[in-house]
C-alpha cells in the first residue's frame, strides 16, 4: 500500500544503553512522486485550501507527532 | 518593489504558555534552514538564473517572509509576558542578559545568523538544487518542531508552514525541468 512515511528497523545491539526504538521512520513527501504537475489536478475549495497550506488534494500532506496521531491527528 | 499586507499568512495561535518552545521555534527564525536563509538565498539568485525562472524566486522569496513574520509572531507571543525566571527555565537566559524579551535571528543553540548559510553559485541547476534542499530541510525542522511541541494550535500553524514547504520543494523541482527543456518534447534516447 502506498504511503507517505516509510519505515525501516535498524540494528539493534545486545549492549544499547537506551532502550532501542526498534522501527524508525521518515516522511516521503509527496513532491517527490509528482515530478511535473500535470493539468487539472484535483483540487480543495478556496476556503479548505486556506487551512491545508495547498489548493491541490495531492500535495496536502499534513504531518502530526506521535501524541497527535494517537489521538487521530486533526484531519482537515 | 513590494506591497505590503498587514495580515499574517496564516493566523497565529498559542495556547499554553511555554517558553521554551520559543526558544526551539528560533531555529525557523534564524537558523541555516530558517525562514531568513530562505528568503534572502532565492531573492539573492533571482539576479544570475534564466527568465523563466525568476518569477519563481521572486514569489517564493517573498512568501518566505511571510513565514518569517508568522514565526516571529509564534516566538513574540510565547515570550512577551515571560518573566527573567521563566525565560531562564526556558533555557533563554543567555538570550535574555543579551536581548531581554527581543527577537534576534540565531538558531536554536544561539549562534547568530550568518551569510555563509546561504549560497550563490551562480549557476542555475546548482542554485536550484539547493533551493530543493532547503525546502526538505526546513520541512524536515518543522517535523522535529511539531514533535517537541504539545500546543495544538501552534502545531496547526506549523503543519501550514511544512505543507508550503512540500509545495515549494515541488515547484522547485519543477523549475529544474523547465530548464532542461525536455518537458512536452518526444523523447528519443
Amino acid at each position: 500500500m502506498f504511503t507517505l512515511y516509510k519505515t525501516y528497523r535498524p540494528f539493534v545491539g545486545p549492549f544499547d544503553p537506551c532502550p532501542p526504538i526498534r522501527v524508525k521512520s521518515f516522511s516521503t513527501p509527496p513532491n517527490l512522486y509528482i515530478g511535473f504537475q500535470p493539468n487539472n489536478f484535483p483540487q480543495f475549495t478556496p476556503m479548505e485550501a486556506l487551512r491545508a497550506g495547498t489548493l491541490w488534494k495531492p500535495l496536502y500532506d499534513p504531518y502530526y507527532n506521535s501524541r497527535e496521531l494517537a489521538k487521530g491527528g486533526n484531519p482537515l | 518593489m513590494w506591497i505590503y499586507e498587514k495580515k499574517l499568512q496564516y493566523p497565529v495561535k498559542v495556547s499554553t504558555c511555554n517558553p521554551m518552545l520559543a526558544k526551539f521555534l528560533i531555529e525557523q527564525y534564524g537558523g541555516a534552514d530558517g525562514e531568513l536563509s530562505a528568503a534572502l538565498r532565492y531573492l539573492n539568485q533571482r539576479y544570475s538564473i534564466p527568465d523563466r525562472v525568476i518569477g519563481l524566486l521572486t514569489d517564493i522569496g517573498t512568501e518566505e517572509f511571510a513565514h518569517l513574520e508568522m514565526i516571529a509572531t509564534m516566538i513574540y507571543k510565547l515570550t512577551k509576558d515571560a518573566t527573567p525566571e521563566q525565560m531562564k527555565a526556558a533555557g533563554l537566559g543567555d538570550h535574555y542578559v543579551n536581548h531581554d524579551n527581543g527577537l534576534f535571528y540565531h538558531n536554536a543553540a544561539g549562534a547568530p545568523w550568518t551569510a555563509t548559510y546561504i549560497q550563490a553559485k551562480g549557476d542555475p541547476i546548482a542554485d536550484l538544487y539547493e533551493d530543493i534542499a532547503a525546502e526538505e530541510k526546513a520541512r524536515a525542522t518543522y517535523q522535529w518542531i511539531i514533535n517537541m511541541s504539545d500546543d495544538p494550535d501552534l502545531n496547526d500553524a506549523l503543519r501550514f508552514l511544512r505543507e508550503r514547504e512540500i509545495v515549494h520543494s515541488l515547484r522547485f523541482r519543477e523549475a529544474v525541468e523547465i530548464l532542461k527543456e525536455e518537458k512536452d518534447k518526444k523523447r528519443i534516447f
